[in-house]
């Protein structure tokens, strides 16, 4: 017990307690100089920080100024102003839906969202499936199936998105062919949201649906054999035995790999990344990284109140399947 | 994405060698910090040559220089003694107060520098330049000529030619720009914001001053280029426009001069293309005198939290990794600062940017910040989502959160 809690405090309850003190503060204010800056193409007047003012700031309060939740109610993050300022003076509901889709963090949470929604069902879906169908090979033929069914996952995702991304550019293989089979020179994958969505959304399902196609392929193989020989001579079909024997007896197991896969899913960033596609979808994950990885110095105040606010997200996420689970385990307990 | 993609190279660690006389070092350990193309590598070369005996010369080239820089040089001893810089990414160092005043060592060892490789701020050198950079015009000549159109000199000229271009069937997509959201858009703003007279900052202060005519007039003028563009013009990289122009696909780019080899010149990867191709001064504006282009100049700084010792060791190898013979001996490799270099023809464009009084990249603290936030708030603009005054509202209201939060505003 001590090990683990130690352990416990150590990984997790250390690290989000800084996150969470790190919000709460915001850089120094910087003491401004105007002086002469000379270089190869002359001279002109510019400001610079007077770093040794700026280190005596910092050497007094080394956390940096105290700055509250503002962090978290600013423009970048959930934008209180902003909405009510929204709220209170608008042109409908589409204005509503356009204006809060202009303020980042929304922007992000919602791709991010959809990403999670869309995704975890359909991968789900298409694992199942394509477990149920490498079932039914015959013996010879399922290593090699199994490996190649693998492929998408063991890719690193950034070097799959690179690669996908490279194909469906204008030039590349699927994209030229979609602009032959529509007939359309303009066609791009890569310009319009609702097709970047698409795209990201489709190789979110590609990538992750053989981590769900090996757990239900590991379950089928524990379906007990007398229940489906029972149910066959009962007279039930191959759809009727999946549906009223291993569906049932993998619920367990499809309710662990939907918990997983909505963790992963809800951090979607290495397919943003990969497909540039920074200016249709951004996500929660993105937006911590664009604030850590600015040529302006890192705005770590900003990057530990989206991490906060992504914390939150993942337990609002999980809770209906974690209290799903605890029942399960309750009823099972009584 | 670029960054990304680039070549997490080569900390090659060169072991002792015999041939360094040259450098004329006794002692010391030279670690350099670099980001990752052609001209710098040459400059690199020529440092490694001065290893030898209690002289070791290291050297890390990644395109993840930016965000290396500030936390490798706050260590003491700094994790690397030089660091290559350029106008944009010296001021986070300033900002941080990590780079070491160089009179000392000019002095001493730098009899071969000019003075306009200086770089001066209050009066104290901080930094040698040694390379200049800027995006330029390449023009597609023979594409030109076959629709008659005489070589455009403004980007009022561009569009009328594109669109001459475009009609007569010569080219679907006649221009091209790196407008790829992020780092390379909020340049491509920057170019034409500089060529349009206009300001990023209220004179003395960190508050922003785009959210007017001048930001308005810059905005619809990059648009209206894209309109002669392959759509997917959002996700076009530097590295990407530089394929598209050699595979034949644009006749009019504004891409960097450091990219010239490789689209003319020896190393060209299509002769036709780099036979067809001429180089020139980036366009005017709005009827601006001056090109829609930053200047840029490439150097290095020498890390201050290092000892005496390496500090010296560092400037002298520098110094002969950019003494004259290496520009003369690699003319084609940069447009170099250093003195006595005789620009080649593939310098032109570049050079009559800089002659025609481009203005340079902004050296302001919270430049960076505004880059960046350029990078993220234009692209629905861009994208034909949104109207140039919100976009640029969008700018100024992100900018000033994150300024705040970096203690540039109150």
């Amino acid at each position: 017990m001590a090990p683990s809690a130690l352990a416990m405090i150590l990984f997790i309850v250390v690290p989000i307690g800084s996150i969470l003190v790190q919000s709460l503060f915001v850089e120094h204010e910087r003491v401004l100089v105007t002086v002469e800056n000379c270089g190869p193409f002359g001279c002109t007047e510019e400001t610079r920080v007077d770093t040794a003012a700026t280190a005596e700031l910092r050497a007094e309060e080394p956390l940096g100024r105290f700055n509250g939740l503002g962090t978290y109610i600013d423009r970048g993050h959930l934008a209180v102003d902003e909405l009510a300022a929204i709220l209170s003076d608008n042109a409908g509901p589409g204005d509503i839906a356009a204006r809060v889709m202009n303020l980042p963090f929304y922007k992000a949470l919602a791709f991010t969202l959809a990403y999670t929604l869309l995704v975890t069902p359909l991968c789900m879906a298409l694992g199942f499936a394509v477990a149920l169908a490498v079932n039914a090979l015959p013996r010879l033929a399922k290593g090699p199936v199994i490996f190649l069914t693998l492929l998408p996952y063991i890719a690193t995702p950034l070097l799959g998105a690179l690669a996908v991304f490279w194909m469906i550019n204008t030039d590349g293989i699927i994209g030229a062919t979609l602009q032959a089979i529509f007939d359309d020179p303009t066609l791009s994958l890569q310009a319009s949201p609702m097709l970047t969505w698409i795209t990201l959304i489709v190789w979110g399902i590609w990538h992750m649906a053989p981590f769900a196609f090996v757990v239900f392929y590991a379950g089928l193989q524990t379906v007990p054999a007398d229940t489906l020989e029972s149910a066959m001579i009962d007279g039930a079909s191959r759809w009727e035995r999946i549906l009223y024997v291993t569906v049932p007896h993998l619920k367990p197991l499809a309710i662990f790999v939907g918990l997983i896969l909505l963790m992963d899913n809800f951090r979607v960033f290495e397919p943003i990344i990969g497909f540039s596609a920074e200016a249709n979808a951004t996500s929660l994950s993105w937006s911590i990284y664009n604030d850590l990885n600015g040529q302006g110095g890192q705005l770590f105040g900003s990057a530990a109140a989206t991490s906060v606010l992504t914390t939150i997200g993942v337990m609002i996420l999980l809770t209906p399947v974690l209290i799903r689970t605890w029942r399960g385990a309750g009823g099972r307990a009584a | 994405m670029r960054k990304f993609v680039g070549v997490f190279a080569s900390s090659l660690l060169l072991g002792a060698s015999s041939v360094s006389a040259a450098c004329g070092i006794e002692a010391g350990s030279v670690r350099i910090l670099s980001n990752d193309f052609a001209a710098l590598g040459t400059v690199i070369d020529e440092a490694r040559e001065c290893a030898a005996d209690g002289v070791t010369v290291s050297a890390n080239l990644t395109t993840e220089h930016k965000s290396l820089q500030v936390p490798a040089l706050t260590v003491d001893p700094s994790r690397y003694s030089v660091a290559m810089v350029a106008n944009n990414s010296l001021v986070p160092l300033l900002n941080e107060g990590l780079v070491r005043p160089l009179d000392d060592l000019v002095a001493e060892y730098g009899d071969q520098l000019e003075d306009r490789q200086l770089v001066r701020i209050g009066g104290e050198i901080v930094a040698i330049a040694f390379m200049v950079n800027a995006q330029h015009l390449y023009l597609r000549q023979d594409l030109l000529e076959e629709a008659g159109i005489d070589a455009p000199t403004s980007y009022e000229g561009i569009l009328e030619a594109a669109r001459t271009l475009k009609e007569s069937g010569v080219s679907d997509t006649p221009l091209g720009a790196a407008d790829a959201a992020g780092w390379d858009l909020a340049a491509e703003f920057v170019n034409m914001h500089l060529g349009m007279g206009g300001d990023f900052f209220e004179q003395g202060s960190a508050a922003p001053a785009l959210a007017n005519e001048t930001g308005l007039r810059t905005l619809e003028m990059m648009k209206a280029l894209t309109e002669f563009m392959a759509p997917g013009y959002m996700t076009v990289s530097a590295d990407e426009l530089k394929n598209q122009y050699v595979s034949g696909n644009v006749a009019m780019m504004n891409e960097w001069g450091s990219m010239v080899d490789g689209i003319v010149g020896a190393a060209a990867s299509d002769r036709q293309i780099a036979e067809a191709t001429t180089l020139a001064a980036a366009p005017t504006v709005g009827g601006g005198g001056i090109p829609a282009a930053a200047l840029w100049w490439d150097g290095f700084v020498i890390a201050d939290n290092i000892s005496d010792e390496d500090a010296a060791a560092s400037f002298q190898v520098m110094m002969h990794a950019i003494r004259p013979e290496v520009a003369q001996d690699n003319p084609q490799a940069a447009a170099w600062l250093i003195s006595g270099f005789d620009a080649p023809e593939s310098a032109r464009g570049m050079l009559a940017t800089a002659e025609a009084g481009a203005r340079p990249y902004p050296m302001t603290p919270y430049m960076g910040l505004m880059h960046d936030t350029l990078g993220v708030e234009l692209v629905q603009f861009m994208q034909g989502t949104e109207s140039a005054e919100q976009a640029l509202a969008d700018v100024e209201a992100a900018y000033s959160a994150a300024a705040r939060e970096a203690g540039y505003l109150n």
